[in-house]
């Protein structure tokens, strides 16, 4: 194979040998733009909401813009960036490396899947263009089905974005299980890898319930079947069944490749073999077997029966607390480790910081009598805000530095980015925290005007969220600014000292078969009570 | 690729052996088949559920439906999941003739299947028996087509149901279109999985054909058999659940 | 009620709304606990064991359990939680057995307002008359999509659905008058269908009970227009100062007062008593262009005097445009 300066970004050359590309790499770079592509366009919808709350009246936006702009915010951020962003993203460009793999079980329906996304996507931007659509992310019927926005564009979209999904979770499982190289048994395996494991198992299992209901309510709206109208005999409770029974898998979906994010960062930043190895390991797995039981939790004040509510409090307990042992299990790894407080690591340390507060803050929401009290209130905003922008997305960002120099062989700013990491953490604090005092105070949420009241707290909110955009946009952009040309690091750099194959057994960014010979497995992960692998940082 | 010479050229370059190819590529199948289970479980929750609030309903309309088309159906698809069975071995046993002949027989079963299935569902548009607003259906033909008096008799007794006998008509019960809905849907479904599979066992007769699959690789044959018993699978639920209650 | 209550939560009206805070409270002193226990553990092993100047990367403690620490881990957020789970269902069974003497309303979600209508007979629209310290049942349902009926000072909330009955009471414990919001997205004018929970001295309530619908009788017309037109809702689709919201404003059609409307389907018509009389009680039948027709009919909700009133208060605006 000769030529050690080959790359999987440089060689094939060509559009075509992109658009066509069975590159698990570089499909996973084409998720990577895709998805903050469409970060960028649910943040600006977020900056819009928050402009309108900043005072009470309509003073920017009207009602029905407003509805347009949250429901498309939360479609977009879950379906077209959250979702697909760290499986499809970093997952499709680490696994197979981190495997010792050449690639994924199944490239060309690696390819297909991200064909899939984009014409998703493409339904998506055309309801953007053509007035938005209405009925929150959420599609509650029998507004869904009687909303003369576009939702069936909309549905049609996350139905075909949902298949994406489902195929590059088939995907991971295929490569999980027999992709590994010689000598990689399971309890070897980096945590991330376990994370998409559990990520891919809910997803085939819980998407094809959320492709069905999208399918029922598009018959609803197009033959008027009434299986959730009223008038005809069908029930609308019956939809938010269906939906939550996809939907709350779809939240470990998006939060438990964090987890596994988070698992890499530690003990690399650390130099320190992670805590309780096996005991994360299988919580990911019971997590996402646990989250298929819950649904019925975010139904509490919909008049379920007693008995109901009993049961899924209780179950509800039950997940949060193999994830509250994770979290101790994150921070002592630490302990007798060598800190480096890099990019990553600061991501990570504001990820423990603020999913701890989202996970906490779920256990208020899971006892019945006082959800009952913070039920769709700006309580619950802040909530899945600190689970899933706290969590997953700052995740995201610490993953994505962490990996940066490995996909693309160049080094951002760090000073940069460090202060972009404590921007981030000291904005969205800013933003979202005063939010739970609304819940507590009884502001409703999806409310484009409100109650006098509540100004102050709203307006402080608007202020933080402007903080909050520019600190992301700075290190996105402190990210991009380095793939300037002038910037090449050494292929054979390893600037944290990592352990995992992907670090140790190719180069940056990696050959286009991904290792230029077999890779022999040689030490565990995070053996960094075993060897000892020197940073390296050459340009 | 890193693959020496005598690595047979169906063995993709990211693969080890064939083994490990043949391996992957039928866990995929099964994975996918589990997703192929989930999304018509959650239609069998909506039969369930709606079954379970209009027990009457659904058992007045179950009687519209043609009973004997849909035996035969069932008849016709077991027949062909034998017949997918049969193609496997005989490939397995590089018998290339053989196996083009059973997956042509399987093709003519879907092909039969689907004939039927157009004839059922040829006659309910007729009589408007539809999902939804677009349901119609309002009567004579129970009468006509149930000679059983005793049947007759039970309808008129059950709450849901009255016979006019001005105009000669059984007015259905309460709310008859949700069966038809679901009816429509989850046989729908099925039937464009049975389409799906009729191309996929069209394709398969072309590579048997030109001597890409035989005994040492017929992945994709395994694959598609494996989905093609799924689809019987399903139906042999579909079957009593639709055409049997009572 | 001690401060910090106070500033977290809006008043407590209800009698388990004591009960509930106190729930909150027992979570969040848990909570801030274990979060210290994070942080502080977090940022101090970051610290303690963190990478100097000058120090050599070396082989690091192979240590990765402690069976004790792990149960410990376990065990206590396990307690923590079966106390929280416990009480939480205790106390959410006292807020769904409703007491026998309880007074019942019947309370209608339309989109965008409230009806409540009275076991005595006489019906509000967005203005719930209750008497203090007596148990009320709230009967709920919908006749469009779904709304949620929350009463933030009771700590009450509780889905409106189009097909069954859902049920939820409160007592209030002191008279005043209290915020109602809609909770669960329902359109346009989801943020604007709040109404207002008045709680009234027993010996009030009585008065006010045998009064409900005589009071207005000897208020001049225009006055008992202007009392309408935030009473029955009016307000939260029509504005009076020009600018259109979900239909068009009042005093868009009162300076149109006998010139012609277009309608959507291309007709037009004057604008005179007849028109605005059979836009209220007939609304879909003339849509004017521009707006969708989402109005719900008042036929019965409002009888032929407080009609003329409406129209009567219409007619002020193009003259008094200051309001």
């Amino acid at each position: 194979m000769g030529d050690t300066n080959q790359n999987y970004l440089t060689h094939p050359k060509g559009i075509m040998s992109w658009l066509l590309t069975l590159d698990h790499k570089r499909i996973g770079l084409m998720y990577l733009f895709g998805g903050l592509f469409f970060f960028f366009v649910g943040g600006l919808l977020a900056l819009g909401m928050r402009a309108e709350l900043a005072a009470p009246g309509n003073d920017f936006v009207s009602n029905d813009t407003y509805n347009s702009m949250y429901t498309l915010h939360g479609a977009i951020m879950i379906f077209l960036f959250i979702i697909p962003a760290i499986p499809g993203a970093l997952g499709n460009i680490l696994l197979p490396l981190m495997l010792g793999a050449k690639d994924v079980a199944f490239p060309r329906l690696n390819l297909f899947s991200f064909y899939l996304y984009s014409i998703g996507a493409i339904f998506f931007i055309y309801v953007l263009l053509s007035g938005g659509v209405d009925t929150g992310w959420t599609f509650y019927t029998p507004y869904s089905t009687t909303s003369n926005t576009n939702v069936m564009s909309t549905t049609m979209g996350i139905f075909i974005i949902g298949f994406s999904s489902i195929l590059t979770g088939l995907n991971f499982i295929a490569t999980v299980h027999k992709m590994r190289t010689p000598g990689l048994t399971w309890y070897k395996l980096p945590l991330f890898v376990w994370a998409l494991y559990g990520t891919s198992l809910v997803q085939i299992t819980a998407t094809p319930v959320i492709a069905i209901t999208m399918v029922l309510l598009m018959l609803e709206r197009l033959l008027g079947i009434g299986i959730f109208d009223p008038a005809m005999g069908g029930d609308p409770v019956l939809f938010q069944h269906f939906f939550w029974f996809y939907s709350h898998p779809a939240v470990y979906i998006m939060i438990l490749p964090a987890f596994g994010i988070i698992s890499e960062i530690i003990p690399v930043h650390s130099r320190k073999k992670v805590w309780g190895y096996k005991f994360i390991a299988y919580s990911t797995l019971s997590i996402a077997f646990i989250g298929f039981l819950v649904w019925g939790h975010h139904m509490f004040t919909s008049g379920q029966s007693v008995l109901s509510q009993i049961v899924f409090s209780f179950i509800t307990y039950f997940v949060g607390i193999p994830t509250g042992v994770k979290i101790f299990s994150w921070m002592l790894t630490m302990y007798k480790g060598q800190v480096s407080f890099t990019p990553p690591m600061l991501y990570a340390l504001s990820f423990l910081f603020l999913f701890t507060i989202g996970g906490l803050t779920g256990i208020f929401l899971g006892a019945v009598a006082l959800d009952i009290h913070l039920h769709d209130t700006y309580f619950v905003v802040a909530h899945f805000h600190y689970v899933m922008q706290g969590g997953t997305i700052v995740a995201f960002l610490g993953g994505l530095h962490h990996w940066w120099p490995k996909s693309f062989g160049t080094m951002y700013n760090q000073t940069i980015a460090n202060i972009a990491a404590i921007g981030v953490f000291i904005a969205f604090n800013g933003t979202f925290f005063p939010q739970f005092l609304l819940g507590l105070r009884g502001m409703p949420r999806r409310y484009a005007t409100y109650d006098p009241q509540f100004v102050e707290v709203h307006s402080y909110s608007t202020f933080w969220s402007g903080i909050l955009g520019i600190s992301i946009f700075i290190g996105v952009m402190n990210l991009l600014w380095s793939l300037r040309k002038s910037n090449k690091l050494d292929p054979g750099t390893n600037p944290w000292g990592a352990l995992t194959m992907e670090w140790t057994h190719t180069s940056s960014p990696p050959h286009p078969h991904n290792f230029e010979e077999e890779p022999v497995l040689t030490h565990g992960p995070y053996d960094y009570d075993k060897v000892i692998v020197k940073p390296t940082f050459k340009k | 690729m890193s693959h020496d010479k005598s690595s047979p050229d169906f063995l993709y370059h990211h693969f080890y052996d064939v083994n490990q190819q043949y391996e992957t590529s039928k866990l995929g199948m099964w994975a996918f088949i589990l997703t192929e289970v989930l999304t018509f479980g959650g239609l069998f929750v909506a039969y369930t559920i709606y079954r379970a609030w209009n027990p009457e309903m659904f058992f007045n309309a179950n009687l519209l439906l043609d009973v004997n088309k849909g035996l035969i159906n069932t008849i016709v698809l077991i027949a062909s999941s034998l017949t997918m069975a049969l193609a496997i071995w005989a490939i397995q046993l590089n018998k290339r003739k053989l196996s083009l002949l059973m997956l042509f027989l399987t093709f003519v079963c879907a092909l039969g299947f689907l004939g039927i299935k157009y004839l059922e569902y040829e006659h309910k548009f007729h009589l408007g028996q539809l999902p939804g607003e677009y349901y119609s259906y309002m009567g004579p033909e129970v009468v006509q087509e149930i000679h059983d008096q005793e049947k007759i008799n039970h309808y008129i007794e059950t709450n849901n149901i009255f016979f006019d006998k001005e105009t000669n008509r059984l007015y259905t019960m309460n709310n008859p279109h949700i069966f038809f809905g679901i009816y429509f849907i989850m046989t729908g479904l099925h039937g464009l999985h049975v389409a799906i599979g009729m191309g996929l066992i069209a394709w398969l007769m072309v590579l048997t054909a030109r001597g890409k699959l035989h005994a040492r690789y017929y992945t994709h044959m395994e694959a598609v058999g494996i989905f093609w018993h799924l689809v019987d699978l399903i139906w042999i639920f579909l079957f009593p659940l639709f055409y049997l209650i009572g | 009620m001690d401060r910090l209550t106070e500033y977290l939560f809006p008043k407590q009206v209800s009698s388990f709304a004591h009960d509930i805070d106190n729930l909150f409270f027992f979570i969040f002193y848990a909570s801030v606990v274990l979060f210290l226990i994070v942080v502080i553990g977090m940022m101090y092993l970051a610290i303690k064991y963190r990478f100097k100047k000058g120090d050599e990367v070396r082989l690091t403690s192979s240590l990765d359990h402690n069976t004790f620490l792990e149960v410990l881990f376990f065990v206590i957020p396990l307690i923590l939680v079966t106390i929280t789970f416990v009480w939480g269902i205790r106390s959410y069974l006292n807020m769904v057995i409703v007491p026998d003497d309880a007074i019942e309303i019947k309370v209608t979600g339309q989109s965008w307002f409230w009806t409540f209508d009275y076991p005595e007979g006489g019906s509000t629209l967005n203005e719930l008359v209750v008497p203090v310290e007596t148990p009320i049942k709230i009967v709920l349902s919908s006749t469009d999509v779904l709304h949620s009926f929350y009463i933030p000072v009771m700590r009450a909330k509780m889905d409106v659905l189009p097909n069954r009955y859902n049920v939820m009471w409160f007592d209030a414990n002191q008279a005043g008058e209290y915020e109602i919001f809609c909770t669960e997205y329902c359109g346009t004018g989801h943020s604007n269908m709040n109404a207002k929970v008045i709680v009234m001295p027993q010996k009030m309530y009585e008065v006010w009970l045998a009064e409900a619908g005589s009071a207005d009788d000897d208020l001049p017309l225009e006055e008992l227009g202007a009392k309408l037109y935030s009473k029955k809702a009016c307000n939260t689709c029509h504005t009076l100062d020009g600018t259109a919201l979900v239909g068009p404003s009042y005093l868009q059609t009162s300076q149109m007062w006998g010139q012609e409307r277009v309608f959507d389907d291309g007709s037009s018509a004057i604008i005179d008593e007849n028109y605005v009389r059979s836009s209220i009680l007939e609304p879909q039948i003339q849509i004017v262009a521009g707006y969708q027709g989402v109005m719900p009919t008042y036929q019965g909700l409002l009888n032929d005097r407080e009609l003329d009133a409406l129209i009567a208060f219409l007619k002020t605006l193009k003259e008094d445009s200051q309001i």
